[in-house]
């Protein structure tokens, strides 16, 4: 292949080394992004509370992630007598690098200098998230079969039957947006959104064009999904402590238990920054006016990730825990019929509702 | 050697061995997820053809729900492996038989092959480049395969039905169901009512009611 | 060349969307039927039944009314011929008649279900894709639709041991059958490089092909694949078990409808996707083996049996034998004789298995051959009606079976093959024997008690056939020109 000039293994090798680069560009800054949105997550769930939350390590508590980060990693690994030693080990390497994975596709801006701000710009970027997301999963079920553990195992059962339910509703709603949008490609998903619903009706290019008012049932269905689908409260039952102590993750501490956490989080920053892409207009400006244009586009997105990600942080705060019957019930009779019928009605409208 | 030749190579082999560590592995939620592995390197041939369509279906699909539903039945049913293992040697013969038979089938099939007949050369046209494949897809299955397509969708639904004629039970007789419904209709009215309760008097159940608890327990031994 | 999809386009295919969106239909009604009392559900599986059975006569009508000239869509993975819908004609009748003897039996035994016609109308919508296919890849859906739906219905009495067990037995020689189906399939288009019979025929024409052992093979694994839907020896192990397991009115559609559509695929598929006339794969020698094997162990093993449903099984099996000699002789007469023996033999075997739904006593159904002793004396009219079912079968003249056999036999001799059509004609006095047995356990041995009262709709179709059966002689034209006409129809 030829990469940058260069052809055969030179070029192969160049390209590697590019992307491995590009991968690391991604990475690094997610995970310190992380640290802090961990750090706003406890935050507001203290604020809700009418509590300080962390503020003993660093200025206002902001280093309490690296600080936690410090104690798992120095504490014992332990490895119950009866697990799967390969298993247990693979689980929260998979569930981490799963969730990492998922953001090879996620474009966070775009200009003419350097093009779309992504690694990898798939035609097929959406199947590609959705395959990704749907191999969280795995993470969770070996690691609760793995542990041989019974709370661990009712855990993980727990957690794949509700990823696996609420995969197919989040499809559906993603389905809705690429019928509108006429692409599976991310950066292309953003880019239909500059004209829309506003353009219509003579409206400059504004927020008003986004997806979410078009289609709101569908970004409501989706943002509950991805509550679900990332086992965040109120549907973390997977972990529901109270009846389950601290579910698939039960039997790990340490580094492996940091991976799961750090997994979870992963996947969850990636659901906001989807809802961001399909929904809010990725980095577009909220109104197309030369001030709000010269923000770089990574600033917008990281705005609108961030309100998600408050969002995901307020429910965890307000909003009582689902019983598991609850959880099915609302996946399978609420949101999968409402969905398909959505599919239906946006796929009839764009057909015959052109002008 | 480029990039491309040596990922080919990379997914083949741990293709072909990961699908032999299927069969070999001793522990079954080990053999699925050699399986999974065996998809994802399917999947990564999927992509190297161009087909990154099918690639991602495959791994939606394959790993996504087909073989967590795999791994959901060996981890909960108790099979015994040493049974299933007796059987195996004792249909090996029999198996190996067919297998052998399959075998020289595909072999003479690939000697035979030099004998030209001017056979296989109708294939359809590749895709012109600059269409993506999910579109080509599209085009392809909405049009000339739309009755297949339409079809296949039937087999799904026959499964459907039969998989809940077969296991559903409906509401079996003294089961407590939620009705969202009644829940949010529910006004302090319906739900709470005030019993004025005599203060000053005992709750130590007197000794005539004795033989009324045990009652119940008569009944439940026959 | 891609034909526009509009409904104009797509009239020849009306019956089947008729029946599929029926289909759907009445499991929406059956799904969201009011909750009634436990009397009022036992009343919507018979509600939903006649409504399925108005689907299958709509479906007729668009048979009949559509065009009656060759339609292909699909670029010929839907063809609409004569052959197609003479086919059709035969399968959606046999349905309607099944479903009518299954309502007494239902409303008994699991009046909870709904969904059997539901899953009849699917099974029917798959055959009648088969028997329209005209490419690998419908052939191949088609008779996965009508197999699955077939599975469920076997194993419906979920409850019941032995029709579970008929249920999965039938499933896991099914996939297998299917296996080698689609092996063989993949074969065939690896070597033609094409999935429609028309170029697979072209190709299997050229020079070089009747020696191409790829094409061979690919042949060989299909028609076995096909083979174990028809039962034909030495692929039948499952039909003597399925057919005792499955509940009755199950096992008479079993044994009556998806083997025509079955042997309609094969006699599709052998004759305009290999015509083996000049230069093509010589495959008539396999079709004779599996036309004379399933004729003999049809015949003698039947001998043996006590359990009514598993004769049958058996005498279904050699009736497929007979079937096939008409397919062997490769030539117009033949098709035209297995067109004619196929519809007969849906008579026959509608009427038998109507008579054995009306074999109960005391509420329980009785399955054994000697509790039919005296039936002459206990029920004269259905004694009578069974003695003429029974005549025909064994070939009497001048019953209908007699002409069957008539017709496959003189094709067989056209083309040359006396000597399979004399083995044939020994075969069936063989088979004679145990048809003629019966006869006499009913009308000559010690009579037993009689039998409960027969439900109606049973009877109707009892007598159906019995009528039949004995008017075929008076009046043969209709049909036998039918299925020339049909038989013509396949020619390119």
């Amino acid at each position: 292949m030829t990469y940058l000039g260069f052809d055969g293994l030179l070029g192969g090798l160049l390209w590697l080394v590019v992307h491995i680069a590009l991968a690391l560009a991604v990475i690094l800054p997610l995970l310190i992004a992380i640290a802090f949105l961990l750090l706003m997550d406890r935050k507001v769930w203290a604020a809700v509370q009418q509590r300080r939350g962390p503020n003993v390590v660093g200025p206002f508590g902001l280093l309490q992630s690296f600080a936690d980060l410090l104690k798992f990693a120095f504490k014992e690994p332990l490895i119950p007598a009866g697990a799967d030693k390969a298993v247990f080990l693979l689980a929260p390497l998979a569930t981490a690098a799963f969730a990492l994975a998922a953001w090879a596709v996620i474009p966070v801006s775009q200009d003419s200098f350097f093009g779309k701000w992504v690694i990898a710009d798939l035609n097929v970027g959406v199947l590609y998230l959705l395959a990704i997301s749907s191999l969280g999963v795995y993470g969770i079920i070996m690691g609760g079969w793995a542990s041989n553990s019974k709370y661990a195992f009712m855990g993980s059962l727990r957690s794949c039957a509700q990823m696996v339910s609420y995969e197919v509703s989040i499809g559906l709603v993603i389905i809705t947006v690429l019928l509108c949008a006429g692409s599976l490609n991310l950066t292309d998903i953003v880019n239909a959104q500059k004209t829309g619903l506003g353009t219509r009706f003579g409206l400059p290019n504004s927020l008003l064009d986004w997806y979410f008012i078009p289609l709101f049932p569908m970004f409501v269905v989706f943002f509950i999904s991805a509550l679900a689908e990332t086992n965040r409260p109120p549907f973390d039952l997977p972990e529901a402590e109270s009846e389950l102590v601290a579910g698939f993750m039960v039997e790990y501490a340490s580094t492996p238990y940091l991976l799961f956490m750090l997994g979870e989080y992963v996947a969850i920053t990636t659901m906001c920054a989807l809802t961001t892409i399909l929904f809010m207009g990725g980095w577009l400006p909220p109104l197309d006016v030369p001030v709000l244009n010269m923000v770089p586009g990574l600033v917008w997105f990281t705005l609108k990730a961030t309100f998600v990600f408050f969002m995901f942080a307020m429910v965890k705060a307000i909003v009582p825990r689902y019983r598991y019957d609850q959880l099915m019930r609302l996946g399978w009779k609420v949101f999968l019929p409402l969905s398909l019928i959505m599919v239906v009605v946006v796929a009839a409208v764009l057909q015959y509702g052109r002008a | 050697m480029t990039l491309t030749v040596a990922f080919f190579y990379l997914f083949a082999v741990l293709l072909v061995a990961s699908a032999a560590m299927v069969i070999i592995a001793k522990n079954p939620v080990h053999a699925v997820l050699f399986l999974i592995l065996t998809f994802f390197n399917a999947a990564g041939l999927f992509i190297l053809l161009g087909a990154e369509f099918l690639a991602m279906l495959l791994v939606i699909v394959y790993v996504g729900a087909v073989a967590v539903l795999f791994l959901f039945v060996v981890m909960m049913l108790d099979v015994d492996f040493a049974e299933l293992k007796a059987g195996f040697i004792k249909n090996a013969p029999v198996g190996l038989l067919v297998g052998g038979i399959v075998l020289a089938e595909l072999v003479a099939l690939f000697v035979g092959r030099g004998l030209d007949v001017g056979l296989g050369h109708k294939l359809a046209a590749a895709v012109p480049a600059d269409v993506a494949n999910t579109k080509a897809l599209g085009q392809l299955i909405y049009t000339k395969y739309a009755y297949l397509f339409q079809g296949s969708g039937l087999i799904l639904l026959v499964a459907m039905i039969g998989a809940i004629v077969l296991t559903h039970r409906g509401a079996r007789p003294g089961v407590k169901r939620q009705s969202v419904a009644a829940q949010v209709a529910r006004n302090p009215k319906t739900a709470m009512s005030v019993e004025k309760v005599p203060s000053g008097g005992y709750t130590i159940p007197e000794k005539k009611a004795a033989p009324a608890l045990a009652q119940p327990k008569a009944e439940a031994a026959e | 060349m891609q034909q526009a999809l509009n409904l104009a386009t797509l009239t020849p295919l009306y019956p089947e969307i008729v029946i599929a969106l029926g289909a759907m239909a009445l499991l929406m009604a059956g799904a969201f039927r009011p909750a009634g009392a436990v009397s009022l559900k036992a009343r919507d599986g018979e509600i939903i039944g006649w409504a399925a059975i108005l689907v299958l006569a709509v479906a007729l009508y668009f048979v009949a009314a559509g065009p009656s000239w060759k339609v292909s869509l699909f670029e010929g993975a839907f063809i609409n011929d004569g052959f197609a819908r003479f086919m059709k004609v035969l399968i959606l009748t046999g349905a309607a008649a099944s479903l009518m003897l299954s309502f007494d039996y239902l409303k008994e035994h699991v009046p909870e279900l709904f969904e059997y016609p539901v899953l009849l109308l699917l099974a029917v919508v798959g055959m009648m894709m088969m028997v329209s296919a005209g490419d690998l890849i419908a052939l191949y859906l088609a008779i996965e639709l009508q197999s699955l739906a077939l599975y469920v219905m076997a194993a419906i009495r979920r409850d019941d041991v032995k029709s579970s067990e008929a249920g999965l037995k039938y499933f896991v020689l099914g996939a297998l059958s299917s296996g080698m189906l689609l092996y063989g399939a993949s074969l065939i288009y690896g070597f033609t490089g094409s999935t429609s019979l028309a170029v697979i025929a072209q190709v299997a024409q050229s020079s070089g092909a009747a020696t191409n052992i790829g094409l061979i093979v690919g042949l060989v694994f299909l028609m076995v694949g096909i083979a174990f839907k028809i039962s034909a020896v030495p692929f039948h192990m499952w039909t003597p078990d399925v057919y005792e397991g499955a509940p009755t009115p199950v096992t008479a559609f079993f044994a009556a409808v998806p083997k025509l559509a079955a042997m309609a695929l094969l006699v599709r598929v052998l004759a305009t996707g290999f015509p083996g006339a000049a230069g093509g794969i010589k495959w008539q020698q396999i079709v004779v083996f599996l036309s004379l094997a399933s004729m003999f162990l049809g015949a003698f093993a039947a001998i043996g049996q006590t359990n009514i449903k598993r004769l049958m099984a058996y005498s279904s099996i050699a009736n497929i034998g007979f079937a096939l000699v008409g397919l062997a002789s490769q030539n117009e007469q033949g098709v035209q004789g297995v067109l004619i023996y196929l519809a007969i033999y849906m008579a026959m075997t509608l009427g038998t298995f109507a008579a054995i739904l009306a074999m109960r006593r005391g509420g329980a159904p009785v399955e054994d051959i000697n509790e039919l002793a005296g039936l002459s004396q206990t029920n004269p009219s259905m004694a009578f009606i069974l003695l003429l079912l029974f005549f025909s079968l064994a070939g009497i003249p001048p019953l209908a079976g007699f002409f069957a056999k008539y017709y496959v036999f003189l094709a067989a001799v056209k083309a040359g093959l006396w000597p399979l059509a004399v083995l044939g004609v020994i075969a069936s006095v063989v088979g004679a024997f145990y048809y003629l047995n019966i006869v006499k356990i009913i009308y000559f041995d010690e009579a037993k008690p009689a039998f409960a009262h027969v439900d109606r709709n049973v009877f109707l179709v009892m007598a159906a056939c019995g009528l039949f059966v004995i008017l075929f002689i008076a009046a043969p034209s209709p049909l036998v020109d039918a299925a020339l006409a049909a038989a013509k129809s396949l020619k390119p």
